[in-house]
């Protein structure tokens, strides 16, 4: 029986920050196995799900989905930007996330 | 009109959605229609009396209003452009093995038949080798790969277009479980239409022959697809 995941892993590094300051509305992605900022081009525009589970079943489900999408690169060490549809709560630091394969363009 | 009422100034109770329910539109288009106007014309003649000025004048009909705006209000410009079908990437031509990256058969590798109309790709498992009817994809959804099954001589039936995937009409029942249980048990299934059926099976006896002619594609095709540890997607060539 093969694989069947069709995502790569991905990791929250937290939001966007300065020293002081910090965005929510950006938050920072580790894509696993990608270590520069060429590797980080593929990934561009991909959508990314936030999965996770919560006490109180909404439609008869306990998991909920935040869905957001890779923008841009972030440095030089392979790590994105990401925008979510709502801004990733700080429980979901050092979460895992989705990165999708689609939209595609291969 | 006004369903949505003011909560405080500017922020209405319902939301857009809300309204949009509440307005209930989507009931369907008024079926009724306007009886046509009378022509009426646009100048009258009328008596005018007066001693040294009296006689026949030819005047509008509705009179035009003595108020028009000091300032000239600007007309939105009107957009000419109409939205045209993605076009196909390079990488995609017919025969072309794609892999399906969501919905129904996820994973699932399928052979491309031809772009339709609506820029939406039609595929095919095929449905003998991979259980993947003939369905529509979008291509943002889809992984082309380097593997192409020889289809030159073939032609897909101009019948199977976009409207031959539309769905039939719902019936009147207004909840789907009123429908479900509508004579006091569960509804049978419908039976998968017999002309779907026997299109599949004329599209894909064709392509099944291709398939045949190379060793292991068919094996190939009835795999699905999915990461493994250790493979990246961006190191990899399709």
């Amino acid at each position: 029986m093969g694989s069947t995941r069709l995502y790569t892993k991905g990791r929250v590094l937290g939001h966007k920050r300065a020293k002081r300051n910090s965005s929510p509305n950006t938050s920072l992605l580790q894509i696993e196995g990608v270590a520069t900022k060429e590797d980080a081009q593929h990934y561009l525009g991909k959508r990314v799900a936030y999965v996770y589970r919560a006490k109180r079943p909404i439609q008869g489900t306990k998991v909920r989905v935040i869905w957001g999408r890779v923008t841009r690169p972030h440095g030089n060490s392979g790590v994105v930007k990401s925008k979510f549809s709502s801004n990733l709560p700080p429980h979901a630091f050092g979460a895992s996330v989705r990165v999708m394969l689609y939209p595609s363009n291969i | 009109m006004a369903r949505s009422k003011e909560l405080v100034p500017s922020v209405g109770r319902l939301s857009r959605s809300g309204v949009f329910a509440a307005r209930a539109l989507y009931k369907g288009a008024k079926k009724t229609t306007a009886a046509p106007a009378a022509e009426v014309p646009s100048t009258k003649e009328v008596q005018v009396g007066g001693a040294k000025n009296g006689g026949k004048r030819v005047v509008p009909t509705s009179k035009a209003s003595r108020f028009y705006p000091a300032e000239d209000v600007r007309q939105p410009k009107k957009s000419r452009k109409s939205p045209k079908p993605a076009s196909l990437r390079s990488s995609i031509t017919p025969g072309t093995v794609l892999i399906l990256l969501a919905g129904r058969f996820r994973g699932k590798r399928v052979v491309f038949l031809k772009q339709l109309e609506s820029g939406l790709l039609l595929v095919t498992g095929p449905f003998k080798v991979n259980g993947v009817p003939l369905r529509r994809v979008n291509q943002a959804y889809v992984i082309a790969t380097s593997t192409k099954v020889e289809l030159s001589g073939f032609k897909v039936d101009e019948k199977i277009n976009d409207a031959y995937f539309a769905k039939g009409k719902k019936s009147a029942a207004a909840t789907a479980e009123e429908e479900f249980f509508s004579e006091g048990k569960p509804k049978e299934k419908e039976a998968f239409p017999a002309t779907k059926a026997s299109d599949q099976k004329t599209v894909d006896a064709a392509i099944v022959a291709a398939i045949k002619k190379t060793e292991n594609l068919g094996k190939y095709l009835k795999a699905s697809w999915g990461l493994s540890k250790g493979q990246y997607p961006h190191q990899l060539s399709f």
